[in-house]
């Protein structure tokens, strides 16, 4: 597979980059990880006229939590940087686990965690998890830094928010409003395969308590889907048996899944289900434990 | 050293920039001219005529085109050359010295770790990148991280048997401390 | 003081391979890492759309883009009587699309460029306009009167029928069907799945019109072969023609038909005078290459109530995609798939097979077995597993009780075959065993009061290798023997050749093993050689497990004529007469004096410095062999899996695996290839393979959507063994190369069925993917991975 030809610029700042971005009139397009992108280039499915990598600009890698609990992922953090991090299952459970069910190892040593993000493919990890921890992104353009929910950040299949002149350069969790709690599972038919259903819960646990809940889907629906409100039946209610049945019976509605041929749409709804109540009932589980 | 344009091509005619990098391939800096969209795997292949780092899927999946990127493995398909300058990359061909080889490279012919041979080169750098990072890894350890480079012949047993293998054997031959 | 056969790497060592010292540098010459000088580049435009009529193809705007030298389309093709080609089954196949495409991928013009990427970004340029018709992606859509005929280039060929066959005692069949007390009946499908080595096709075409010599080097298992057929094609003489099968990245049965990417790059070279490198991309491997499988089954089995086999029934309806291009035996149509229930003593048996064109790539190639006997094998156990349990008998009595027994061979198959040797329950008690078979039923019982699903499969079987005798085997009139040339050198070093070509079996280090066992020379010394048809004397090549059987064989013959020569110099050094010389490995000696002797080192050197009067210098000589009989290895699998009921998904807890193959050759060797047909069985079983939507379009690309299991998901394996020498081959081998992909897949599918056969569910089609089991599961129906097929 031989790539169409496009021009490169590997700006050494921000500002630079954004420069290019303006330049380029939207024909450019950021190459971070471009573990995503370079395929599509390579199948001819895209062909930038201009690819601008940000992976020479010096400060992006960072992964910091701000003394009040908010993590920050900066645009050159790599899948691995999270997968191999020792705190992240305490501090962010969900994301830990998604961490290491993202692609395949290798391609986790290249790819970014921002770059998922604004690939916005339907069957991401990220997106999931950053819907349902309630993330924001960083954009930056020439009029300076915004902030966007991950909610309106991702606006369709393979389409993020983004205007043509900026770049997506942090992403923000915020701090957990008590016991952080949660998982993502995805059901895969081998390493490295998209998922035929996967679902990211984030709870934040007030003693037996559920604080604040939040849920997202992948590869149930043309983007992620944002499942927060269908899991909110949970908040300020213990773990029962009874709330666990509820809240997956609500997200599974929340679910959009088609029929192909990695499954019909009830067998991906149940998935859903049956993922979502894995998760709830673990979590129970460990609270009951540390009680 | 001169280009090695002509031998890389794309001829790109004469509207085409082309850029100069300079990438330090098994430890030995190379500096060649090549058009942005050339990929890794090419400028290996062809340019620098290292042809032990094998072109299979195109999508990024197989793992045939594994080399080390600074010391971490990376599809040099899915890297374009120009990404590489001032970067450090090793192919199989830089695996062993002069004098031997790798204890990956031994443990592969010693277990039986391979039958065509096409994978070979990106399982072992790949392998080698584990041992560096976890000297002593379990079974499921090694096939998690070998699980981003494909198989077709050797249903993988003795790929993990020889990587083991070599654990053992860098395990031994470092010196023990006192 | 005879040698230690092991030390000197002889029959039996596991010596490390040979092929490795290179390949673990990186220093294997696969295609692709040929480069010749002023080389040229060529990429292949391919069909977008699965059947249409081609209304117009412009290539203006490609031959505008600097560095193309030239784009070559159908009509040039066939102004040079090139456009079609004549497949291995006789049928015809494109080289690039003149009228129509017949299906996704085919190849419809192609441009050769300085670079690969000039030439890629002028097949962007070419525009050709499509009229689309219907497209066919089923036996039941072919039959369908309504749907165009798909080869409507060929004469006297209304329907999109290719071929009816059958085989067997249908009378006698029927009275057994007649006299059963329990009738079993199962439709099956065994999807289209693909080859898939590592390594894609390509090849480099190198016509010099000063000498009118044509090199090509090219990813073929069978180099010979395509000597022959570009003679035939191309009009240039046999002689002039070289074909190169360097380092192959896998084959697996892929890499044997004759491409229109070959063909084309030679009519490119010659047309350019440059060499002209072709490699395609994974994609056009999945989508135009060589598939395997296809098939449809109603199989019946006829039962008395004590477990009894009295006769069984199959019907086959294979797709065998727009080119009838199966890589088989001329006489048979649908392989050997009459060797099913070769290793069960069954009195009447009755084949019917039908195929049809479609609008799906051609091939039909052995994918890692011996001509569509995974079909036949696969149908077979899953025909004995729901046979078995229509009966309410268990599954390894109902085998032992219809296994043929070892003091029945040599045994008549109802269908023909004659089997000769095994100990078919000893492999059954040995696997039994190991699995933990008297205990399962309980702990299954047990498992399901807890909520858990387990499941444990069979599959036994013995499969036809090494075609083939000439008299009954050939391909496009070809024989399918082979051949070995030794030539021992004066310092008792030597040199092997063959006709077969090793594409990851290690021919390189088995053959010497051969050639040490037979002469008393340590492998070390022999080098081996293949894939070069200047220089290695004519094979059919490497597939369907062949190599050991007839290969081998030819290797081990030619030994021993070397012997039988080297035994005269050894009487003339000796100075006794011949028939007083007696040999032990590596030596000859005086009969009753063991000390006085010559190794055969010393015997290689005489005959070239000490050649006895009247006799011809030298020590060289080659075989041809022409086995009497195939090969029949068995294997008895045993797999015991957990089945997750809320979501389908399942995992092999243990996989047992007792193989046959008769003699060990190298038995480290052995259970690589063991080990790797079980992945691909397991593939197939869980993930692999290649489906098409209502338009054609392939879904399996890619390894995005066609997928291969990694290391993470693929089980490991426990193997054992037992060894009953094949009677007829000269060194008791059977080969071992494809058992496992044929007899793997039947137990991994029958071990999952066992878990959840209890909701009522008989069959669930391969690839057993979760939603699959989980919708069986829930309704207690059969799933079918295809639409229902009509009767044909």
């Amino acid at each position: 597979m031989y790539p169409p030809k496009f021009a490169y610029e590997a700006p050494k700042s921000i500002g630079e980059a954004i420069a290019l971005l303006e330049a380029g009139g939207g024909e450019a397009k950021i190459l971070a990880g471009g573990q995503s992108l370079i395929p599509m280039v390579k199948l001819r499915f895209a062909s930038p006229e201009m690819l601008v990598d940000i992976n020479g600009i010096p400060g992006l890698d960072y992964m910091t939590i701000d003394p009040d609990g908010t993590l920050r992922i900066g645009a050159l953090v790599r899948h691995e940087d999270l997968e191999q991090s020792t705190t992240l299952a305490a501090t962010h459970p969900t994301l830990a686990a998604a961490a290491s069910l993202v692609a395949d190892p290798i391609i986790r040593t290249r790819g970014t965690f921002v770059g998922s993000l604004c690939h916005a493919d339907p069957q991401g990890d990220w997106s999931a998890t950053m819907i349902a921890l309630g993330g924001r992104i960083v954009v930056q353009g020439p009029k300076g830094k915004r902030e966007i929910d991950l909610r309106n950040f991702v606006v369709g299949p393979f389409t993020n928010a983004l205007a043509y002149n900026e770049i997506a350069i942090e992403a923000v969790i915020p701090p957990a409003k008590g016991t952080p709690r949660g998982s993502y599972l995805k059901l895969e038919r081998r390493v490295g395969d998209f998922a035929t259903a996967s679902v990211a819960v984030a709870l934040d646990m007030n003693g037996a308590t559920v604080g604040r809940a939040g849920c997202a889907l992948a590869g149930v629906g043309g983007r992620t889907i944002d499942a927060n409100d269908a899991i909110s039946v949970l908040v300020g209610k213990t773990l029962t048996p009874e709330n666990i049945e509820a809240a997956a019976d609500a997200v599974a509605a929340a679910a959009d899944p088609r029929t192909d041929h990695r499954g019909s749409s009830d067998y991906k709804r149940h998935i859903v289900k049956t993922f979502v109540t894995r998760i709830l009932t673990n979590i129970a589980h460990s609270e009951q434990k540390a009680a | 050293m001169s280009s090695l344009y002509d031998e890389v091509a794309p001829n790109p005619g004469a509207d085409t920039p082309v850029r100069r990098v300079t990438i330090e391939v098994n430890g030995e800096k190379r500096t060649v001219d090549v058009e942005p969209r050339l990929l890794l795997v090419h400028l290996l292949r062809q340019g620098l005529a290292l042809t032990g780092t094998h072109s299979g899927c195109d999508t990024s999946n197989c793992g045939a085109c594994t080399v080390l990127f600074d010391g971490s493995p990376l599809k040099s398909c899915t890297m374009f050359a120009v990404q590489a300058d001032g970067h450090k990359v090793e192919t199989v061909e830089g695996m062993g010295t002069a004098s031997g080889l790798h204890p990956v490279q031994e443990g592969f012919k010693e277990e039986h770790g391979l039958q065509c041979g096409f994978c070979t080169p990106g399982m072992m750098l790949a392998s080698k990148a584990l041992l560096e990072r976890n000297p002593n890894p379990t079974e499921d350890e090694v096939r998690w991280a070998l699980s981003g480079n494909l198989c077709r012949c050797t249903g993988y047993q003795n790929i993990v048997k020889s990587v083991l293998w070599a654990a053992e054997k860098m395990r031994n031959d470092q010196p023990q401390e006192a | 003081m005879s040698l230690d056969e092991i030390k000197i790497g002889g029959m039996g060592a596991s010596r490390r391979r040979v092929e490795d010292n290179r390949f673990i540098r990186g220093k294997g010459k696969y295609v692709d890492d040929v480069v010749l000088p002023g080389m040229l580049h060529m990429e292949i435009l391919r069909s977008t759309v699965a059947h249409a009529r081609i209304k117009s193809i412009d290539t203006s705007a490609a031959w505008e883009v600097p560095g193309v030298r030239l784009v070559l389309t159908g009509e040039m093709m066939a102004a040079r009587n090139l456009a079609w080609m004549p497949t291995l089954s006789y049928d015809t196949q494109a080289v690039l699309a003149t009228d129509k495409v017949r299906f996704q991928g085919q190849e419809v013009a192609a441009v050769i460029a300085d670079d690969p990427y000039v030439a890629k970004d002028a097949c962007a340029k070419i525009v050709v306009e499509y009229e689309q018709l219907p497209a066919i992606v089923n036996p039941t859509q072919a039959q369908d009167p309504s749907m165009p005929i798909i080869r409507d280039d060929k004469e006297n060929q209304p329907t999109n029928k290719i071929f009816e066959w059958e085989i067997g005692d249908k009378e006698r069949t029927d009275q057994a069907f007649a006299d059963a007390d329990v009738v079993s009946t199962i439709d099956l499908h065994y999807p289209r799945s693909h080859p898939s080595p590592m390594e894609n096709c390509g090849s480099i075409a190198d016509y010099d019109r000063a000498t009118g010599k044509l090199t090509v080097y090219m990813t073929s298992q069978a180099p010979h072969i395509v000597r022959a057929a570009v003679a035939m094609v191309a009009e240039i003489p046999e002689h002039q023609i070289r074909i190169i099968s360097p380092d192959l990245g896998g084959g697996f049965g892929n890499k044997v038909p004759i491409y229109p990417g070959y063909v084309i790059s030679i009519l490119a070279s010659i047309l350019t005078e440059r060499p002209v490198k072709w490699i395609e991309d994974n994609t056009g491997n999945l989508i135009s290459t060589g598939f395997g499988r296809d098939v449809y089954l109603q199989g019946q089995v006829a039962m008395r109530k004590d477990g009894k086999i009295l006769g069984m029934r199959m019907h086959t309806i294979s797709d065998h995609g727009a080119f009838y291009a199966d890589a088989q035996p001329t006489k048979f149509k649908i392989g050997l798939m009459h060797s099913t229930f070769a290793c069960y003593d069954i009195p009447a048996a009755h084949l019917t097979s039908v195929g049809y064109y479609t609008n799906k790539a051609p091939g039909g190639v052995a994918y890692r077995c011996s001509f569509r006997v995974t079909e036949a094998m696969f149908f077979q156990e899953r025909m004995i597993h729901a046979a078995a349990n229509d009966l309410g008998m268990d599954q390894a009595e109902f085998r032992r009780i219809n296994l043929v027994k070892d003091d029945m061979f040599p045994y008549r198959t109802a269908f023909g075959f004659l089997t000769d040797s095994g100990q078919y329950d000893k492999c059954m008690q040995v696997g039994m065993e190991a699995i933990g078979y008297d205990t399962f039923k309980q702990e299954q019982e047990e498992a399901r009061k807890r909520g858990k699903l387990l499941g444990l499969g069979i599959s036994t079987m013995t499969e036809p290798l090494g075609a083939g005798n000439s008299r009954e085997y050939d391909i496009i009139g070809i024989k399918m023997f082979d051949s070995a040339e030794l030539r021992i050198h004066m310092t008792g070093k030597a040199i092997l050749r063959t006709g077969a070509k090793t594409q990851g079996q290690g021919h390189e280090t088995t053959w010497a093993q051969i050639v040490a066992h037979e002469l008393g020379i340590p492998a070390d010394d022999i080098v081996v050689e293949e894939g070069d048809t200047d220089t290695a004397p004519f094979g059919m090549g490497t597939y369907a497990s062949r190599s050991t059987p007839v290969a081998g064989a030819a290797v081990a013959m030619v030994a021993r004529k070397i012997r039988a020569k080297a035994r005269k110099i050894a009487a003339h050094l000796l100075e006794v007469s011949e028939e007083d010389i007696e040999w032990e490995l590596g030596r000859f000696y005086v009969r009753g004096n063991q000390e006085r002797g010559v190794t055969i080192q010393d015997c290689a050197l005489a005959a070239y410095s000490n050649i006895p009067d009247g006799m011809e210098p030298g020590l060289e000589n080659n075989a041809y062999y022409d086995p009497p009989n195939l090969t029949w290895p068995f294997a008895a699998y045993f797999c015991k899996v957990e089945v997750d009921a809320e979501t389908g998904v399942w995992d092999v807890l243990k996989f047992v695996a007792v193989d046959d193959c008769g003699v060990r050759i190298n038995p480290m060797i052995v259970e690589g290839q063991v080990m790797g047909g079980l992945t691909e069985a397991y593939a197939m079983a869980n993930m692999q393979y290649i489906t098409f939507d209502e338009e054609g379009n392939c879904i399996g690309s890619n390894y995005m959507d066609y997928l291969l299991p990694t290391a993470w998901e693929t089980p490991g394996f426990e193997l054992h063994e037992v060894v009953t020498p094949c009677p007829h081959h000269p060194i008791g081998a059977k080969g071992i190369g494809e058992c496992a992909t044929v007899a793997g897949p039947a137990a991994f599918v029958n071990a999952v069925m066992n878990a959840i056969e209890h909701t009522g569910v008989r069959n669930v089609d391969m690839p057993l993917m979760p939603n699959r089991v989980f919708e069986a599961l829930q309704t207690g129906k059969d799933v079918s991975g295809m639409p229902p097929v009509k009767v044909g």
